[in-house]
């Protein structure tokens, strides 16, 4: 069954850990393991962080957007915002590249994104924002089956 | 969910407790009061014990890379203890145990730095 839901807040750090608990506790109703709602909460929080640190470059006036949408074991996460977008994507998601040393970034986000999910795909343009959509099968009915 | 710094100075050792989340919001004051400390203290070595540190994202791998950076300059070292699977995981996929050595808890590694 298909199931939807989105959330809209302010590009304000402090609502890094809300997005990430409230999609997580959307989730849940799937049952997931404890590792895929740690990993689906490390990504919220690396999309989020992006936009509100590269994206909007910390103006808190601006708008971060999220939607999730359950469908059987299928989760798929957009997170999206309006800011100044990438410039070079291929280099974005290079390990350890950030285009923000002096903020002490690690530059692992889009790595661990990667890891963590079972499918990224970034749509960005200078001055058009930026949208990840990311994709992941929970192992919960896998396991049900064996 | 916050993140809860308890900064304790074993000479020359810095020990850092963290209990709760760190992520971009709660990194930037982790990093302003351990570099308070770094310049205020003689410190030389730095220990990360993070039993209670129940998530971490890429933001505080670089906090806490930055703060390695800073010992290192210093001629010390950095080692971490009593972490869970799910930073460790990080910590591997970011390559820092290349850089900062991993104990099982506070007391094996603050003994390998000298401090009783």
């Amino acid at each position: 069954m298909r199931n939807r839901m989105e959330l809209e807040f302010s590009a304000l750090s402090q609502n890094e850990s809300f997005a990430r608990v409230t999609v997580a506790a959307f989730i849940a109703q799937l049952d997931p393991t404890v590792d895929e709602l740690t990993e689906i909460k490390t990504v919220v929080s690396e999309a989020v962080t992006n936009a509100i640190i590269h994206g909007y470059e910390q103006n808190g006036e601006e708008k971060v957007y999220i939607s999730v949408e359950l469908n059987d074991d299928t989760v798929n996460l957009t997170i999206r915002d309006n800011g100044v977008g990438i410039l070079d994507l291929e280099e974005a998601r290079q390990p350890l590249y950030t285009s923000k040393p002096e903020l002490e970034r690690s530059g692992m986000g889009f790595t661990i994104m990667e890891n963590f999910m079972d499918e990224v795909k970034v749509e960005s343009a200078s001055g058009q924002g930026t949208t990840i959509h990311l994709m992941k099968y929970l192992s919960k009915n896998k396991a049900l089956c064996n | 969910m916050s993140l809860s710094i308890n900064l304790e100075v074993r000479h020359p050792v810095l020990l850092i407790r963290l209990d709760g989340e760190l992520d971009h919001h709660t990194s930037e004051e982790l990093r302003d009061r351990v570099d308070t400390i770094l310049e205020e203290r003689k410190i030389e070595h730095i220990v990360l014990s993070l039993e209670g540190l129940s998530f971490m994202d890429s933001s505080g791998l670089g906090v806490i890379l930055g703060r390695y950076n800073k010992v290192k300059s210093f001629g010390g070292e950095m080692v971490v203890c009593s972490i869970s699977p799910p930073v460790k995981r990080l910590f591997e996929m970011s390559g820092l145990f290349k850089i900062v050595r991993l104990e099982a808890d506070e007391q094996h590694a603050l003994a390998t730095l000298g401090v009783a």
